[in-house]
């Protein structure tokens, strides 16, 4: 798998170090120097990540899984090598567990059709929490409309955490087939209690899906220890590139469900009369994949690794601190949410400047973050609010773009007053 | 320390975001539609009073959005007043323009002088809707829908 050599000068051994890995961070905009607190939205790339995108397509790239020649072969087993580094990441039990699909999105969709619509008992119902990003409630919608499946909404504390006790009087409701529920708000920053989430819906005798998009970039997960059924996450908030996504479930659950997309790839056997599908994983993996994306998603997976789960914890945890001291000094601006849990995404307000143009000032002071509703409407109204500003943290960012960002807001409310 | 965004955020933008004039319900109107801007969350609802010739008497608001948004609306229920349904229109059309690229056609004319300092959103493409979306919902209202979409 020579492909996967990256150039020694481009992996990081420690954090502090890894800035000088991701060339973006070197730019200007407005003539300043780019403070990037948007990771959330999406992370930059490390050079590892880039370099091994462009050596596939530079010098071994065919498609994979056909072509009984050197150059397909050679591209089979990085696109594999990826899969097993997702594996890896999550300690699936096999590398047969991980279905590559394009986002978290694909993912949820993937599981509401085949799942929802294959193997959920009818008269049982869905659960998803009041802080879900809209992926993780239109798909659900979508089956509820279909298929008159139960849908079921968590609701969540002043604090911006999961009401356990309202999710508790839900599973004792009624039948519960499903619980789909985010492992880290990407508007809160809260992260969800997910063993007891799943202890609980295990004795209810339901399934439990994580939306792993947050939770995947701050802390490590470990899908046999969660005991949970699936696992998603999106390879560009991770550092990899956009495109490509991951599905993590039990084999038993990939054996069971119907096929998402027919087409290529996912059949042993084609007939008019009938098709027979290819084992798990390929089953759900119809048409060329993308696979210069997973192999740069495996890439970003090995630099994660080598930085390690425990600087990158330890150094977010430290600079959500630091951006919550300094943001409460700020007058006027209000920060959503105070779970005691909770990773680096901060949503903020002031009561009567707009996040948009809150927003449009940072960005003069080369500040980058997201303003709006973060795809997750319903937890904004549940906080009385139209939009927010949220900072997002990545290993990249440091201590002192918190104090610019505290620095600038505090001259954004003089600028309105 | 935020350089040229006086350009954007002009004195009389912040003026009148923070303490819109027309920024009411009318207590009665005779049409009124809803703009929506999805992307960014902002809404705006025009109301719109005649006068017994068919002019514009009244122009009043109701608006969550940002300054931008808010301040356009205020600018607009103050230009219409006493103009006619085809003006308004015109006025719609030449002040989308001057949005978009930051020069009007007729800078002299009245009602463009006074939407000129709104020109500065032409530098911020993903702020121009918010500049319009007032707008928008008055040419719905006057064409009798209930709904307006910014563009």
């Amino acid at each position: 798998m020579n492909v996967m050599r990256l150039p020694k000068e481009s992996v990081a051994k420690t954090l502090a170090d890894a800035r000088a890995d991701f060339p973006i961070l070197g730019e200007k905009v407005h003539g300043v120097p780019l403070i990037y607190l948007d990771s959330a939205a999406s992370a930059q790339k490390p050079r590892a990540v880039i370099a091994a995108m462009l050596g596939t397509m530079e010098r071994q790239y065919a498609n994979v899984h056909r072509g009984l020649h050197w150059m397909s072969e050679r591209t089979t087993d990085a696109y594999e090598s990826a899969r097993m580094a997702v594996a890896r990441l999550l300690n699936a039990r096999e590398p047969e567990e991980i279905v590559f699909v394009r986002n978290s999105t694909e993912a949820i969709n993937l599981v509401a059709h085949s799942y929802g619509r294959g193997v959920l008992e009818p008269g049982r119902a869905v659960l998803i929490s009041e802080m879900e990003h809209h992926s993780n409630i239109v798909p659900w919608q979508l089956l509820r409309d279909e298929r008159g499946t139960g849908l079921r909404v968590v609701p969540v504390t002043d604090a911006g955490e999961l009401d356990l006790a309202a999710y508790e009087r839900l599973l004792a409701a009624g039948p519960v087939g499903l619980v789909s529920i985010t492992h880290m708000s990407n508007v809160l920053g809260t992260v969800t209690p997910a063993e007891r989430i799943i202890r609980l819906a295990h004795e209810a005798g339901a399934k439990v899906l994580l939306d792993g998009s947050q939770a995947i970039v701050h802390r490590p997960v470990d899908v046999q220890a969660l005991d949970v059924d699936f696992y998603v996450f999106t390879g560009h908030k991770l550092y990899g590139p956009t495109g490509i996504g991951v599905l993590w479930a039990r084999r038993e659950l990939l054996e069971r469900m119907p096929p998402f997309l027919g087409g290529g790839e996912m059949i042993s056997e084609v007939t008019f009369e009938r098709s027979r599908w290819a084992h798990v994983p390929h089953k759900f993996e119809a048409g060329t994949p993308a696979i210069v994306e997973a192999i740069g998603l495996g890439a970003a997976i090995r630099y994660v690794e080598e930085i390690g789960y425990p600087a990158i914890t330890a150094h977010e945890a430290a600079l959500t601190e630091h951006a919550l001291a300094r943001l409460a000094s700020v007058e006027g601006l209000r920060v959503l949410g105070q779970a005691q849990d909770r990773g680096g995404v901060v949503s903020f307000a002031f009561e009567r400047i707009h996040a948009h143009d809150v927003a449009t000032l940072l960005d003069r002071s080369g500040i980058a973050v997201r303003a709006g509703h973060h795809c997750a409407e319903p937890l904004m109204r549940r906080f009385g609010l139209d939009s927010t500003a949220r900072a997002s943290f990545a290993l990249y960012t440091t201590s002192g773009e918190i104090d610019a960002l505290a620095d600038a807001l505090a001259k954004v409310r003089e600028f309105f007053h | 320390m935020f350089g040229d965004l006086a350009d954007l955020y002009q004195e009389v933008i912040l003026e009148h975001s923070q303490r819109p004039r027309h920024g009411k319900r009318l207590a009665c109107f005779d049409a009124s539609a809803k703009g929506d801007n999805p992307m960014c969350g902002d809404r705006v609802q025009v109301f719109v009073k005649h006068a017994p010739d068919g002019a514009i008497a009244d122009v009043g608001f109701e608006a969550r959005g940002c300054a931008i948004s808010v301040a356009s609306a205020d600018l607009m229920a103050e230009v219409v007043r006493g103009r006619s349904a085809a003006e308004v229109k015109e006025i719609a059309g030449k002040f989308r323009a001057l949005a978009r690229t930051g020069h009007s056609e007729n800078p002299d004319d009245e009602a463009l002088e006074a939407l000129q300092p709104l020109a500065g959103v032409h530098s911020y493409p993903s702020r121009v809707k918010c500049a319009t979306l007032a707008w928008h919902a008055l040419l719905a209202a006057l064409q009798g829908r209930k709904e307006a979409s910014s563009e």
